[in-house]
């Protein structure tokens, strides 16, 4: 359900730019998901051929850039990815972390005709 | 032609949530977003702290719900104002579901305002409502990997109430690790381990809420 409502957010933003430019069809979406943002892209695809029925953007390609979650050591500065159930530096061991990315849910461009 | 777009899926909605927050703010009320799991105690905490504040300050409920109104019914009982979402099927509620909500909600009559999100763990947090603070429940038989297994509802909490403690004694529930795990990922979070059943912790957290009142 989840992914209903911000696949209706996405498609309404997509459409209001290329309404900018008077596009009349919209060829393919560049997404870009944070990790930890819970969006499963196979569900964004799903509503999306669902939503987008008769508006331009109707069998437009859905590309998805998963973004991993990240995390730098507040204790020595490194970086390095964060996985499920170790929240530990793996270098110094420290368990002070500061998340990096992984929280974006953003559309990158789009490809209008 | 290429469009180069670079803004938040979710920019729409931070927006009617920002009309929220100053709508609140003109009116001077404090805004608490209350998110858990089904069943964490969320309902109990909001009435926890009716029965603590009852007399000292004014509080307004805003019940999100699937689909039943059992919640707002009960909250109702306690003689504050109660005005129900149901938000149709969705998982979480969104800042125009609140701001219709508000419409409703008698605000000159409330200092203290608690929406009580749908119970998940996962929506809710991507979606702003225009609250001051962002409240996360976890309760102790939901188990002590819940920051792993949620790490975003856990990096945006203001606060996160532990509650059941009276179960302590018959689970397996590391409350030092749990909160030592909350710490590392969220230094600003401030953590409060409470029974709604007992009444335990109940008075720290009433404290807390006061003194943010007063700030205002
Ligand atoms: N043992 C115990 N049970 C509690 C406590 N707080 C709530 N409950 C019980 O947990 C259940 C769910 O609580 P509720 O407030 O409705 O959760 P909500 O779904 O998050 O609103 C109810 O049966 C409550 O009586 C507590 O501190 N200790
Ligand atoms: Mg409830
Ligand atoms: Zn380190």
């Amino acid at each position: 359900m989840h992914e209903l409502a911000i696949t209706q957010s996405m498609l309404d933003l997509v459409l209001e730019q290329a309404g900018k430019v008077e596009a009349k069809e919209v060829r393919k979406i560049d997404l870009v998901i944070g990790e930890m943002s819970g969006f499963v892209a196979e569900c964004v695809q799903f509503y999306f051929d669902l939503l987008s029925k008769g508006t331009i953007a109707e069998g437009a390609t859905l590309s998805c850039t998963m973004i991993p979650t990240r995390a730098r050591c507040r204790s020595c500065g490194k970086l390095f990815e964060l996985k499920q159930f170790d929240w530990t530096c793996p270098y110094c061991q420290g368990n002070s972390l500061e998340i990096t990315s992984g929280k974006e849910l953003f559309v990158e461009s789009i490809e209008v005709e | 032609m290429e469009i180069k777009v670079l803004k938040d899926i979710l920019d729409a909605n931070k927006q009617i949530a920002a009309r929220n927050r100053q709508w609140l703010d003109s009116e001077g009320v404090l805004a608490v977003n209350l998110m858990s799991s089904p069943g964490a105690g969320k309902t109990s905490l909001i009435l926890a702290t009716i029965k603590q504040l009852k007399g000292k300050i004014k509080i307004g409920v805003i019940e999100g719900d699937v689909s039943s109104s059992l919640d707002a019914e009960t909250v109702g009982k306690e003689g504050v104002p109660v005005v129900q979402i149901n938000t149709g099927g969705e998982c979480h509620l969104d800042a125009n579901m609140v701001s219709n909500a508000l419409s409703n909600m008698p605000l000159p009559d409330v200092e203290l305002l608690f929406i009580e999100n749908v119970g998940n763990l996962i929506c809710p947090a991507s979606f702003a409502l225009g609250e001051h603070k962002k409240v996360l429940i976890s309760s102790l038989p939901e188990g002590d990997d819940k920051p792993f297994k949620y790490p975003l509802m856990f990096d945006i909490a203001d606060v996160v109430v532990i509650n059941k403690i009276d179960l302590l004694p018959y689970l397996k529930f590391d409350t030092d690790a749990f909160s030592r795990a909350i710490k590392g990922i969220n230094k600003k979070v401030k953590i409060f381990p409470i029974s709604c059943a007992t009444g335990q912790g109940v008075q720290e957290w009433t404290s807390w809420l006061l003194n943010q009142m007063s700030r205002r």
